[in-house]
């Protein structure tokens, strides 16, 4: 099973949604089952107060609306929350298109109907299997109903400000390699030397030197900056330096990137 | 390439920020129309907000603002490329009346194979009963126990109680039988899932008790209080469960797609209306079935002549043979009108 689907537009542009696995899954259906049993009892409180008319209808009230709740909660807060359910929403999960189209009520009827074969023979086996082994972590109802559930992680960043601390930084006089660095980094390599400084201090100190040797010298590889703004200046600071132009930009526009990525699709 | 990403953020932000406005619009309100400009506008923001992610891809430091954009292009390709007409104004009454029986006909071809079925497992039921006395006790299930007695002694003893066993407890049974018959209906199309083999099954299982309990009573001479018994709910019963199959069948058929070229997705894609039309329509009718039998069928001479429940039945049967069939729907184009 692959962990992330990519859908390439007729405009080149590939974006790519991250699958939610079984286990994920289970913890947010846990989440709503929870909600299902606290709903059914607020119905079951209603038809209480349906008895002072008539037993019988408190009973009929009872029935039918934990019967009605147990249908009707996926299908309706799916619908409303455009994917999502009370659970979902606490794990980050989504219930999306499949083609990455806009997702249709004809949809979230099926996917949620389909789990009385999902669910069988007990504990959502079928379903989980099904989700085990599908390209696409696809259950049974996802399957009829060309859905997926994506999860959208958060990917806590570090506080670069206090890694970092505020020292001169001799590589932005050049703001041309800067821009030129920042070109040819990979994401895997800009990573690699932020994981590097955030765990410095996990490191032996002879490995430390050796790690941050290795790494300055790949990235002096990608740019060369010119010998006065890295001389006598040693690998760890070189690589700092690095990490802050490539993760952190100047003046009023520092933070743009962060202040947008709240909107999440 | 090189880019001031600063600059780049500062003259790009205004198109980012309007197309998700435009995109929170639409999301918000399911019925959502665009004019023709902002249709236009739509565009020319979603192809520059891709120009702008195709740009910042190659850009490793900026993550974020990677996964900023890429959110913006998925929801907005979800917007433009989706061929599908927005969700219909909530209107369960011509759901019911108008989408329900052109879903119906439109899947003719499972329907009749339904019926064949039916009728096989009924003839088998009726044969396994009438020629192995053995075959009543090793068929029937548990719950239908009251079903094993002798037909003549039941009937004597519903026509000669003196008191209604329903007495202030009518609408929980009418909602018992609402909630099992409609979860059953839902199950039998769910089955579909296994390429049709499961609905089939459970169809043919059904159908086979049906036949097994109509010639019981058939053989023991009670025919009349049978059909007084059963016609009442079960003229719309027993259909909303072929109709349950008959959904299942068409799940079963696109996920075979014999002589179908087109991807399982887009089959699929294609079936889904009509699938939530169909259960749509069971549950409509299965809500009747539970009221007619908690508050009907239950009830025998001398309380209720046998000859109006059975006239009743059949005049259901009439009205939905003509309302599936036969009954005039406005089509597409003049709901549009409308």
């Amino acid at each position: 099973m692959s962990t992330a689907l990519r859908i390439k537009t007729p405009e080149g542009i590939t974006f790519s949604f991250q699958l939610a696995g079984p286990v994920v899954r289970g913890l947010a259906w846990a989440v709503d089952f929870l909600v299902i049993i606290v709903i059914s009892q607020g119905v079951g409180f209603l038809g209480r107060i349906a008895g002072i008319i008539s037993d019988d209808l408190a009973a009929a009230v009872a029935t039918l609306g934990y019967f009605i709740v147990s249908i009707g909660y996926g299908v309706a807060a799916e619908w409303v929350w455009r994917g999502q359910t009370i659970g979902k929403r606490l794990v980050r999960l989504r219930v999306m298109d499949a083609q990455g189209l806009r997702l249709q009520f004809h949809q979230i009827l099926i996917r949620n109907l389909l789990r009385f074969v999902d669910m069988l023979p007990g504990f959502y086996l079928v379903g989980g299997l099904a989700c085990s082994f599908s390209r696409r972590a696809q259950r049974l109802g996802d399957l009829a109903a060309n859905t997926i559930v994506v999860h959208n992680t958060r990917h806590a960043e570090p506080d670069l400000d206090q890694l970092l601390a505020g020292k001169f930084n001799s590589l932005r006089q050049h703001p041309h390699l800067e821009a030129r660095l920042r070109q040819r980094v990979s994401a895997a390599e800009a990573r690699l030397a932020l994981q590097a400084l955030v765990r410095r201090d996990e490191l032996e100190p002879a490995a430390r030197v050796t790690l941050f040797a290795d790494l300055a010298d790949h990235f002096k590889s990608v740019v060369t900056f010119p010998p006065e703004a890295v001389e006598a200046m040693p690998d760890e600071q070189y690589i700092r330096n690095v990490v802050d132009i490539l993760f952190r930009t100047r003046g009023t526009d520092a933070k743009p990137a962060r202040e947008l990525s709240g909107a999440t699709p | 390439m090189i880019i001031d990403l600063p600059r780049f953020i500062a003259a790009e932000r205004p198109t980012w920020t309007e197309l998700e406005k435009l995109l929170d619009r639409l999301e918000a309100d399911p019925y959502a129309q665009m004019s023709l400009e902002e249709v236009q506008r739509f565009h020319l923001l979603y192809q520059k907000v891709s120009a702008d992610l195709g740009r910042v891809a190659t850009f490793a430091a900026e993550p974020e603002l990677k996964r900023y954009l890429e959110s913006l292009t998925a929801r907005a390709y979800g917007e433009i490329h989706e061929t599908r007409t927005r969700s219909a104004k909530f209107r369960p009454v011509h759901w019911f009346v108008n989408d329900f029986p052109r879903a119906f006909r439109r899947q003719a071809g499972p329907f009749a194979v339904v019926m064949v079925i039916t009728l096989v497992a009924f003839l088998f039921g009726a044969i396994a009963t009438a020629f192995d006395e053995e075959a009543k006790e090793a068929i029937l299930p548990g719950q239908f126990a009251h079903l094993m007695d002798d037909p003549a002694k039941r009937v004597a003893e519903e026509e000669s109680a003196t008191r209604d066993r329903l007495d202030g407890a009518k609408s929980q049974f009418a909602s018992m039988l609402m909630a099992n018959n409609i979860r059953v209906s839902i199950f039998t199309l769910a089955l579909g899932i296994t390429f049709g083999i499961g609905t089939i099954i459970n169809l043919f299982y059904n159908m086979a008790l049906l036949g097994m309990v109509a010639v019981d009573y058939v053989l023991a001479g009670q025919t009349v209080f049978l059909l007084g018994w059963l016609l009442p709910h079960g003229i719309i019963e027993i259909p909303a469960i072929l109709i349950a199959g008959q959904g299942g069948l068409v799940l079963g058929r696109a996920l075979v797609g014999r002589g179908d070229r087109a991807p399982l997705s887009a089959r699929l894609r294609a079936i889904g209306p009509d699938l939530m039309m169909l259960i749509y329509g069971v549950a409509v009718m299965l809500v009747w079935a539970g009221i007619v039998e908690a508050f009907l069928s239950q009830y025998h001479e001398p309380a209720i002549r046998y000859w109006q429940k059975i006239a009743f039945g059949v005049l259901e049967g009439v009205a939905l043979v003509w309302f599936l069939w036969f009954k005039r729907v406005a089509e597409p184009a003049e709901e549009d009108r409308s």
